[in-house]
């Protein structure tokens, strides 16, 4: 683009933008942001080709263009659709979208088995977010839900195939970020599933990188399962100087106390992995799934959670402990202790670290 | 001034009559009104010989349900903690191993599981929040204790008697509610 000129006006919701010609709708509209922007459960911008499967971005286009502004007959998938100059797009203001994206959350959800209770992604999760927003009391759907057979894709990633949406992101990570895709979707229609091809374990060095793509609970971190709910932990941003080649070593500590509970990288306001200069902030799975240490990581401060967030629930907002005044205001004299919790709680021992267990704990962890 | 209620009533200071400055009828018309009361309805009861009905909304000691087969509901979503506004409730979980099939329901269960009466303020939002019928409160208060560290209850004081082990303390346990109708 040489001149400002060639910008195109773009009406989305009654807020008019100038974008670059050849962006998106969605993309028009996450300038604006807030309200107006559409969800997106396939579409991932740092992933080239993802997009147009899942549906629940659609919007309706109210004029095409200033040269021929009739409206286009169905509602469009906005992550697929190119703006034109002049063209007027309803994403909450159209009754149409609304109705259209509230079918769309039943249909993802017909085989969700629902068992948030026990998914690690729970607190997280852009199917949850979705289903509160347009999703039915109920549902509908009368027959067995589709079930598969567990599968074990190696020693980091476990794979939930039920609650799978088929997106496809994990299956373009591992074609764009990783030098050997050994996984994708397998079988057709209702069959279709995410697999690796014959039993194969993905051992790749991004792999983890698929868990942060992954918009559901389907892929989940192996060393983080079950180990506490994300709303117990305390988010921080931190970064260590990785060798791997790619790995941009910042990410996001999930804190317990002082346990690394889990890693993940950092993610922008849409739920994607954050840029750093144009350049997506992966990280490799050294960095994600072995260092687990608060030593080796430089911890630069608190992460921003939104308001509306569980994660942010219940947490001091800074990350130095409140000062003890008691000592200073009675000339020294220390507080009596009436109980100290630890001598009778069993929960959150400090013998027990759950953190340097490399799969999720079980009864035997706790007998000790 | 304007009075606030009608109830005010403005102090006399006009000098005692004799009547009044005998004391003794003012005595024997208050002795009148205690003694009185010997001969009417108590008002109390000799608790613990007696206990009083429950309310049907009654919010007592929080119980940690079964199935029917005995296996514990609690699957430690921690949607019960994070709405505790007393924050009393914490717990850690734990992946259930082939051969603990009949001891917990999902694949995930509490390992451990505190609640700290000390804090608790048994509001019943726990309950309100569980999504796996786990977690109720009960027709029973939390017993006085002479130490603190007694408050801290664990998953075995709080779990429900298993119901093939033990049926009628299970049967007890259930209290006289009416079984609220199963949401799926």
């Amino acid at each position: 683009m040489s001149d400002e000129t060639k910008k195109i006006k773009v009406t989305i919701d009654n807020i008019t933008i100038d974008v670059d010609p050849g962006t998106t709708i969605l993309n028009a509209a996450r300038r604006i942001g807030g309200d107006v922007t559409p969800p997106a459960m396939c579409y991932y911008s740092k992933l080239e080709g993802s997009g147009g499967k899942c549906r629940t971005c659609l919007v309706e286009v109210a004029a095409g263009s200033t040269a021929d502004p009739r409206p286009m007959p169905k509602l469009v998938a906005s992550c697929r659709t190119g703006v034109m100059d002049g063209m007027v797009v309803k994403n909450i203001t159209s009754d149409k979208v609304t109705d259209a994206r509230n079918g769309v959350v039943e249909f993802l959800l017909l085989n969700h088995p629902l068992d948030c209770p026990i998914c690690d992604q729970a607190g997280e999760c852009h199917l949850q977010d979705l289903g509160y927003d347009h999703g039915k009391e109920g549902t509908r759907y009368q027959f067995a839900r589709r079930t598969f057979k567990k599968e074990d894709i190696g020693p980091y990633i476990q794979l939930h195939m039920t609650r799978c949406i088929l997106c496809y992101r994990c299956t373009y990570v591992a074609d764009q970020i990783t030098n050997k895709r050994v996984h994708g979707i397998v079988d057709r229609g209702d069959h279709a599933a995410i697999s690796t091809y014959i039993s194969k374990a993905i051992d790749n060095d991004f792999s983890g990188n698929m868990i942060d793509v992954c918009p559901v609970g389907a892929l989940t971190d192996k060393t983080f399962r079950f180990k506490n709910r994300v709303w117990f932990t305390k988010p921080v941003d931190a970064h260590r100087s990785c060798t791997t080649p790619g790995c941009c070593g910042k990410a996001t500590l999930w804190l317990r106390g002082e346990e690394v509970f889990r890693v993940t990288a950092r993610k922008d306001e849409w739920g994607e992995v954050q840029s750093y200069d144009g350049k997506p902030g992966w990280i490799c799975n050294t960095c994600r799934f072995d260092t687990k240490a608060t030593a080796s990581w430089t911890i630069e401060g608190l992460t921003t959670i939104s308001r509306h967030s569980v994660i942010g629930a219940n947490k001091y907002k800074t990350l130095e402990m409140p000062k003890e005044t008691i000592k200073e205001v009675m000339h020294g004299v220390e507080p009596k202790l009436l109980m100290d919790i630890h001598s009778v709680s069993g929960v959150n021992n400090p013998d027990i670290h759950l953190s340097d267990i490399d799969r999720p704990a079980h009864s035997s962890d706790f007998k000790k | 001034m304007q009075a606030l209620t009608d109830k005010s009533k403005q102090v006399s200071r006009k000098p005692m009559n004799f009547m009044e400055r005998m004391y003794l009828p003012a005595i024997f018309k208050g002795m009148v009104i205690t003694f009185s009361h010997i001969f009417k309805k108590k008002p109390t009861i000799n608790y613990p010989e007696k206990k009083r009905p429950f309310s049907p909304v009654f919010r007592g000691l929080q119980i940690l349900n079964r199935d029917e087969e005995g296996r514990e509901n609690c699957t430690a979503c921690g949607l019960c903690a994070v709405a505790c506004p007393a924050e009393a409730i914490t717990m850690e979980a734990a992946e259930r191993q082939p051969g603990e099939e009949n001891l917990y329901r999902e694949e995930k269960y509490a390992a451990k599981y505190e609640i700290n009466m000390l804090r608790c303020i048994f509001c019943g939002l726990c309950e309100e929040a569980c999504p796996k019928d786990a977690i109720y409160l009960s027709e029973t208060f939390t017993p006085a204790d002479y130490q603190r560290k007694q408050f801290i209850y664990s998953k075995n004081d709080l779990l429900i008697p298993h119901p093939k082990e033990n049926p009628t303390a299970y049967q007890q346990a259930l209290g006289n509610r009416p079984k609220r109708e199963s949401v799926i």
